[in-house]
């Protein structure tokens, strides 16, 4: 159960970079997991709801991506997505591989913010 | 009112990963390899690393131990009872130790006068795996008594070890272990990886640990 500190450090990045954008408003924290991050998304958004009380995240949505996991296989010199955690071997041949691409990523992929300061200013607007 | 998406593409353990690449640098400038021990609690992570330690002391070596538990220094004095340096970190409820506790815990420690740190990680198959500790070497600790198919629960954990260690060998038999089956569970999870055979307690499997542990820190040293 360290959801907790994960999404402490959220709110913690999250706000550091809100810096700039005085007055604005978190709408959605979207973040990238891998199937191998050791974290459960159940325990990721019921501890988002306690950790964003008080702070200019509180009341936004957490949208959590899974990404499965992505092995290298050097006899089939391909990528490709293993078939359970319980078996880290080629989809393919079979082969037992331990490169893996993808499926150890905790990360903050981006964050939407409602920014009324922006729109007072006629600034341009990322879409 | 208008929306706007901000990139991050952060990592969430940022000041974590950060803070073990810099304790990473100091280990390998120090010359100290540095291993982190994970497994569940009641494994024999503490009687595998007394044993360890005073095998190495015995050999010559200078070897040291972190190690941490929510609570009591219980293990810390058992440790010390090597003669090796030992320093205890409560983590007071966290599950798993962090960079940041480790880097604190080793001020004013000579690493350069060290050939190995331990750590030895708070008992839990499933959090500690997401922590990097600046450690070379990630071993999984796996006893007789808990179940062949722990590596198979607990793929996250397994996946990351550098090296896996069965404790308790020496009540194998009572225990009815299927030495095969853990076998083929571990190589499952991470195939390829070293696994070791050990008795705390009648020393077993521990020449051919120390001989990897050697071994080690030729094939880290000026890495």
């Amino acid at each position: 159960m360290h959801e907790l500190s994960i999404v402490s450090s959220i709110v913690d990045s999250v706000t550091e970079s809100l810096a700039v954008y005085q007055g604005a408003r978190v709408l959605e924290v979207r973040l990238r997991v891998g199937a191998l991050a050791a974290v459960v998304e159940d325990s990721l958004q019921f501890c988002y709801g306690i950790a964003t009380e008080g702070t200019l995240l509180e009341g936004s949505k957490l949208v959590v991506q899974i990404l499965p996991v992505v092995m290298h296989c050097g006899a089939c010199d391909a990528d490709g997505e293993i078939e359970s955690l319980q078996s880290f071997s080629c989809p393919r041949c079979g082969e037992p591989v331990s490169d893996l691409r993808q499926g150890r990523e905790l990360e903050i992929e981006s964050f939407e913010i409602e920014d009324a300061e922006i729109e007072k200013a006629g600034e341009a607007v990322t879409p | 009112m208008t929306t706007r998406i901000v990139e991050l593409r952060q990592g969430i353990l940022k000041k974590n990963d950060e803070l073990a690449r810099g304790l990473r640098q100091q280990f390998t400038s120090a010359g100290v390899l540095v291993l982190n021990l994970v497994s569940s609690p009641g494994t024999g992570k503490t009687a595998f690393l007394e044993r360890t330690l005073r095998d190495l002391l015995a050999h010559g070596s200078r070897a040291a131990a972190l190690v941490g538990d929510l609570e009591t220094d219980n293990d810390a004095r058992r440790l010390a009872a090597s003669g090796a340096p030992v320093r205890q970190i409560n983590t007071h409820g966290i599950c798993h130790l962090e960079a940041e506790m480790v880097s604190k815990h080793l001020e004013g420690w000579d690493l350069v006068g060290l050939d190995y740190l331990f750590i030895e990680n708070v008992g839990n198959l499933v959090c500690p795996s997401s922590y990097d500790l600046g450690e070379a070497v990630r071993v999984a600790l796996l006893s007789v008594t808990e179940g062949e198919d722990k590596p198979l629960k607990y793929p996250t954990l397994f996946n990351s070890a550098d090296a896996a260690v069965i404790t308790k060998v020496d009540l194998a038999g009572p225990c009815e272990f299927d030495r095969e089956a853990a076998f083929k569970n571990i190589r499952a999870i991470r195939p390829g990886i070293r696994v070791f055979e050990t008795s705390a307690k009648t020393g077993a499997g521990m020449a051919e640990w120390l001989e990897y542990l050697k071994e080690l820190r030729v094939s880290h040293a000026g890495s």
